[in-house]
């Protein structure tokens, strides 16, 4: 982990992270605004994606 | 001239407030010299003391590492602190089951902490980093080229600290359900404990079992759904008490959990779901030869992912606490302590919610690929590509 590839790629993995929630909340925030009723569907689903992806960039983590 | 109360009540607040910022001088002998490759040299003929201060610059990062693996690591024995100065540890040991030749119980206080062969019935063994090898009388290991050693390891069935904790836990579970469970014949709403499980099992089936796997057969899966989301959530619970148990950190407990979920999708799996495995409809039959090992790795990954999300998430939460707290010790002085502290405490109550929130995410992942795996598909009507279709204008 401590190698100069093992960290630049964990930043790169934490870059690609940072992204995919970014987006994954910015969606979710425009969904929530169209229609305030479907709010508790929708962060349930978020936070499922959210799940999905700290686990991949975890797994890469470990990995770098 | 009467001072308002709040005016004091504040400066006493701010006061309080300043407190933890006020840094001392740093006393002599706790500056961390930079110079320490010569520190070793000639060490030994002081005190002990003066031993371990000097030893410290020079092992601190390797000590630091070696601390925070111990803990993620499984044990034989249950120590809840040890001294390093003197040595003396405290704690309980616990048994050590082997089947070599015979099944082989023995304390494994006879490890004396790794540096003793123990010796039972004429066999010695010998404990090297975590795992048990059988070895001669003087306890010599022979190491390949990797530093691994090669010698037997006779099959482990320890009662090991992760194994004891399970126990405990599922004797708390069954404690807690029991006792809700018979809380129902005194009348509906329970009362203690009871009222924290009750949303949550409310929860878990109106949220994501009943979505996931359908009104009429999520009742089968239920149990093991229950069983899984509070398993996953004591047990991460409890590895966030300063007990030092890291139990779903550790792959083998992940990959076993998982593992319980591919059993139950695949056993319970109907035959649409074989059929799109085995024999995708529609597809041209050299390609759905192909895709039949794509398609068993396919069932594979998902609870491949679902064990390295657990275990990346809970030992990561585990590594960032254990080096924050041990930056208090490096850095010794008035700020640095509170503050890292501080900190501390704050990721710790990030652990918390990620502890819920694994539990949670693997639950949910687990009811999917149930549904998925015993759903009806109605593919009758779809999977027929000569009906002419209206285009659907959006």
């Amino acid at each position: 982990m401590t190698t100069i590839p093992g960290i630049i790629g964990a930043g790169l993995v934490v870059i690609g992270a940072g992204l995919g929630l970014g987006k994954i909340g910015g969606s979710a925030m425009d969904a929530i605004a169209r229609q305030p009723e479907a709010a508790g569907k929708i962060q349930t689903a978020m936070i499922i994606i959210a799940a999905l992806l700290e686990g991949v960039a975890f797994a890469a983590l470990f990995a770098a | 001239m009467v001072l308002p109360g709040r005016i004091v009540k504040n400066t006493l607040t701010a006061l309080f407030a300043v407190v933890p910022f006020i840094s001392f001088a740093n006393s002599a002998n706790d500056t961390v010299t930079v110079h320490s490759e010569h520190a070793p040299v000639a060490v030994h003929a002081d005190g002990t003391a003066h031993t371990t201060e000097e030893h410290a610059p020079v092992d601190e990062q390797a000590g630091r590492k070696a601390y925070i693996q111990h803990h993620l690591q499984d044990a034989y024995d249950f120590t809840f602190f040890s001294d390093s100065e003197t040595g003396k540890h405290f704690g309980f040991p616990l048994p050590v089951v082997l089947i070599d030749n015979g099944l082989k119980v023995f304390s494994s206080a006879k490890f004396h902490h790794g540096e003793k062969a123990a010796e039972v019935d004429g066999n010695y063994y010998v404990l090297h980093h975590n795992k048990i090898y059988k070895t001669d009388a003087a306890g010599t290991l022979a190491y390949d080229e990797h530093h691994h050693p090669t010698n037997a390891m006779p099959l482990d069935f320890s009662i090991t600290k992760n194994v004891v904790t399970m126990l405990i836990t599922a004797i708390i579970m069954f404690v807690l359900f029991v006792g809700l469970a018979k809380s129902y014949t005194k009348g509906p709403i329970p009362t203690g404990m009871g009222r924290v499980l009750e949303p949550l099992i409310l929860f878990i089936r109106d949220e994501v079992a009943v979505p996931n796997i359908g009104e009429k057969k999520y009742r089968r899966f239920m149990g093991y759904l229950l069983t899984v989301f509070f398993f996953i959530l004591i047990l991460n619970l409890i590895g966030l008490t300063p007990l030092g148990i890291n139990v779903t950190g550790n792959i083998a407990i992940t990959a076993c959990l998982a593992l319980f979920t591919y059993f139950v999708t695949q056993f319970s799996a109907n035959k649409d779901y074989w059929k799109h495995i085995f024999w995708m409809p529609d597809v041209p039959v050299p390609m759905k030869i192909a895709l039949i090992p794509i398609e068993i790795l396919g069932t594979l990954t998902k609870p491949f992912a679902l064990m390295i999300r657990l275990y990346a998430n809970i030992s990561a939460g585990h590594i960032v606490v254990m080096s924050l707290i041990s930056l208090i010790f490096f850095f010794k002085n008035w700020i640095a302590g509170p503050s890292f502290f501080g900190l501390t405490l704050f990721i710790s109550i990030i652990e918390v919610l990620v502890a819920f929130l694994q539990a949670f995410v693997f639950t949910m992942l687990s009811s999917l690929f149930i549904g998925m795996a015993v759903q009806d598909h109605h593919h009758e009507e779809d999977h027929d590509p000569h009906t002419e279709e209206e285009p659907i204008i959006i």
